[in-house]
């Protein structure tokens, strides 16, 4: 403790070199939570895919339609808690530019099958009350500054209205939320509107969402499923949620793995830099340290202050810039809906942490290390 | 003159004593050099995937869908409107055959070469006789073409490559369907190499699509009777149809994946950008340190402050150049012609494609290291012109 002044005096005896010193640590640290955010984001949320959650799709490919009557005969196989079918509706409010997941869904069994989507009584009721209503995910509000009971025009591209047109409309009966890691940017209107309103395809949606007894027996479930319909006139494929969104994820893939790798690569060798000037700032002192030991200081405490020292400049700097990087994913998503989560993960900010304390160290305990070797009489010559 | 003259001479020194500064140089052109190769390498990813879509279509071919459809995949017209459609004026005519072709186009789930249990929506395109013809930049590289009225596919190159069981002699499985692979064919990189292509009719009696398609595609006799054959049909009542040339179509439909890419790559690199200014200041910060003396020395023989202020700019100038240099040669290496694919927003679909390190982008980021390098040496130069000479000249 009663160090702490010589280490403040040590790390300002070069103002400038400081400062910009933590400026580049501040930048490094910046872009490593925004790059994990985008990370994250090429995943599409697998981390919080429901394991006691089967998706069942046609077998041909997942834009293929399956009969709604599936519904009864899933419902009636042991092991299975809940069935419910969703449809991908893939409209265009005003401008294609405009995208986000519409989904049409059986209201009340779908959120029993996510329980992740927190919506308030009120919301559900009035949802309930209003065939035309629909549920709407916060960021999706935000987004396009939308007030409950607002009416949404829709075009249809594919799921066109009977009659001339291609208009839908809805009425936001509610929003809903949920964690950082949950999609809130989707649109959900109800199946029976729908499937009356259609203006043709009645009687078929997109896939389905099982949920299970027992998570472990997934694979087991899935077969039998399969079985179920085997040679009908749809057959199907079913897989867990996350295996589902890991393909998904795989698909859109590549690129966003190619990205944040070469990122990465690039940000371990601007810390590596970083760590360099600041050993360059305690090889500068070989004779002071050197002086330092003279006066009776021993190798330990030489070594503490200067990892005290270089852990000082990379806390400040990279605290300051993860800081600066949960703000800005916060208050943006330069993805503009299209990848729907985009949140910095606890775990990220803890291995941020774990990064900095790894750099500090290693820039100061070369140096140190280095300078500790030397016999005084050398170090006091060589200035 | 002599102002201009003692400038030079001092820029020369600078540089001729950079490698005697190598340890503290480096920090810049390595800072630099990392942002260069960030910045051109992320946005080849967009220019490859741009141009392998714009390059999949003609100005001279017109792409007719349904009303409110947003992609081939979410169109859909009728056996009686597709015989209207070819009876519109402007399209070419080959002898007796319309260059017109009803297509049909669905997503089908394919394995991944060497990935297990992965499955890519692939494009299975139903096609005509005439599509071929329409098509000038297809042609077959391997194996012949689909008998029409059987179950034969040819495929892109793209998917050959990808998926399992999809090259020439294999069976592709796709429910109870299956399809035997007898062709391979190119497309100079554009989209239809990521496709399967098949018979229409085969394909309308496997998804029972009774006697429906998705599109036409027509040959235009010129691209300017595209105004003609668009007016003629969109008067038309018989039919409910939006007509775009084929080009405009597939530069929209890579709209929000190129605009994600950039978006994504400006902001790491301008992040990354800021970050190498620091790492350029603190540089050139230490080799005004470092050379107080001699700066002070040159400021006593006569030379003026501004000429000082321009070579610490200028050697920084150098360092951003050398940067960007080793940052666009690096990227270059790594990334052109770097095969990867990606999803299609429109219709869900892969679409193959190869990064492209154009020469516009690796002058953009020449000029970005430039512009890093005098951002980073500016307010170095100022303290060195405003260095006591006195006091300087004394230090050690």
């Amino acid at each position: 403790m009663k160090y702490l002044p010589l280490i403040w005096k040590n790390v300002w005896r070069r103002k400038f070199r400081t400062v910009f010193t933590m400026l580049v640590v501040m930048v490094a640290f910046l872009l490593f939570g925004v790059l994990m955010a985008v990370r994250m984001a090429f995943t599409f949320g697998v981390e919080v895919a429901g394991v006691d959650r089967l998706m069942m799709l046609h077998r041909v490919g997942f834009l293929m339609l399956l009969p709604s009557s599936y519904e009864q005969r899933l419902q009636a196989l042991p092991g299975v808690q809940l069935a419910t079918h969703q449809t991908w509706f893939g409209g265009i409010y005003i401008d294609p530019s405009n995208f986000f997941a519409q989904m049409v869904v059986d209201p009340v069994p779908f959120m029993k099958a996510y329980p992740e989507f927190k919506v308030s009584p009120e919301h559900m009721k009035a949802w309930l009350d209003d065939r035309q209503g629909a549920l709407v995910g916060v960021g999706l509000m935000e987004r396009f500054n939308w007030k409950i009971g607002q009416r949404i025009p829709i075009n249809g591209t594919f799921w066109r209205p009977k009659g001339s047109g291609l208009t839908w409309e809805f009425n936001i009966a509610g929003t809903y939320d949920g964690e950082d890691a949950v999609d809130k940017t989707q649109f959900f209107f109800r199946y029976d509107y729908f499937d009356e309103n259609r203006s043709g395809g009645q009687g078929l949606v997109g896939w389905y969402v099982v949920k299970i007894d027992d998570a472990s027996k997934a694979a087991e479930m899935s077969a039998k499923i399969d079985d179920l319909f085997a040679n009908s006139s749809a057959e199907t494929k079913t897989a867990t949620e996350k295996v589902f969104v890991q393909g998904f994820a795989k698909q859109v893939g590549d690129i966003g793995t190619i990205m944040v790798a070469i990122a990465t690569a690039v940000l371990f060798n601007m810390l590596l830099v970083a760590a360099s000037t600041m050993t360059r700032a305690v090889r500068e002192r070989t004779s002071e340290l050197a002086v330092l030991k003279t006066l009776g200081f021993t190798g330990g405490t030489i070594l503490t202050l200067i990892l005290v020292e270089s852990l000082f400049v990379v806390l400040v700097g990279g605290g300051i810039g993860l800081g600066l990087a949960w703000l800005i994913v916060q208050g943006c998503d330069p993805t503009n809906g299209m990848l729907p989560i985009f949140a910095l993960p606890p775990r990220d900010l803890v291995l941020g942490v774990g990064l900095m304390i790894a750099l500090g160290l290693f820039a100061g305990l070369v140096p140190a290390v280095g300078a500790m070797r030397l016999r005084i009489t050398d170090a006091l010559r060589r200035s | 003159m002599r102002w201009i003259a003692q400038t030079f001479a001092v820029i020369a020194l600078n540089l001729r004593t950079i490698p005697a500064r190598a340890g503290s140089s480096s920090v810049a052109v390595i800072g630099i050099a990392g942002v260069v190769v960030v910045f051109v390498s992320v946005l080849s990813i967009a220019a490859g995937f741009g141009s392998a879509m714009r390059g999949s279509g003609s100005a001279n071919r017109a792409l007719v869908m349904r009303t409110g459809a947003d992609s081939e995949m979410t169109s859909g017209l009728g056996g009686t409107e597709v015989d209207i459609i070819k009876q519109a004026p402007g399209i070419r005519r080959d002898g007796q055959t319309v260059l017109a072709a009803a297509e049909l186009y669905v997503i089908i789930d394919l394995q991944r070469k060497g990935v297990d249990n992965s499955s890519s929506n692939v494009p299975l395109r139903g096609i005509d006789p005439a599509s071929m013809r329409l098509r000038d930049e297809v042609s077959l590289i391997a194996g012949r073409m689909l008998e029409f009225g059987t179950n034969e596919v040819i495929v892109g190159r793209g998917a050959s490559l990808q998926f399992v069981d999809a090259e020439v002699g294999g069976t592709i499985k796709s429910g109870r369907n299956a399809w035997n692979v007898v062709g391979m064919f190119e497309a100079d990189g554009g989209v239809a190499e990521s496709e399967v292509w098949s018979d229409a009719r085969a394909l309308q009696g496997a998804y029972q699509r009774g006697n429906s398609y998705q599109i036409v595609l027509a040959r235009l006799e010129t691209g300017a009777s595209f105004d003609e054959f668009r007016d003629w049909l969109t008067a038309n009542p018989q039919v409910n149809v939006q007509i775009r040339r084929e080009n405009e179509y597939y530069a929209g439909q890579s709209q929000v994946m190129t605009s994600l890419i950039q978006t994504i790559g400006y902001g790491i690199a301008i992040l990354m950008g800021i970050g190498a200014i620091f790492g350029a200041i603190l540089t050139m910060y230490t080799a005004v340190a470092s050379r107080a003396r001699e700066i002070a020395t040159l400021r006593a023989l006569g030379f003026n402050a501004w000429s000082v202020v321009v070579s610490v700019i200028g050697e920084s100038l150098a360092l951003g150049a050398i940067g960007g240099a080793i940052g666009g040669i690096a990227a270059y290496l790594a990334f052109n012609g770097y095969r990867a694919s990606t999803m299609n927003w429109q219709t869900f679909s892969q679409v193959a494609f190869a990064f492209r390190v154009t020469p516009e982008l690796l002058l953009t980021g020449l000029i970005y290291s430039l512009a890093m390098g005098l951002l980073g040496g500016l307010l170095p130069a100022i303290r060195a012109a405003r260095l006591p000479i006195a006091s300087a000249l004394r230090e050690l």
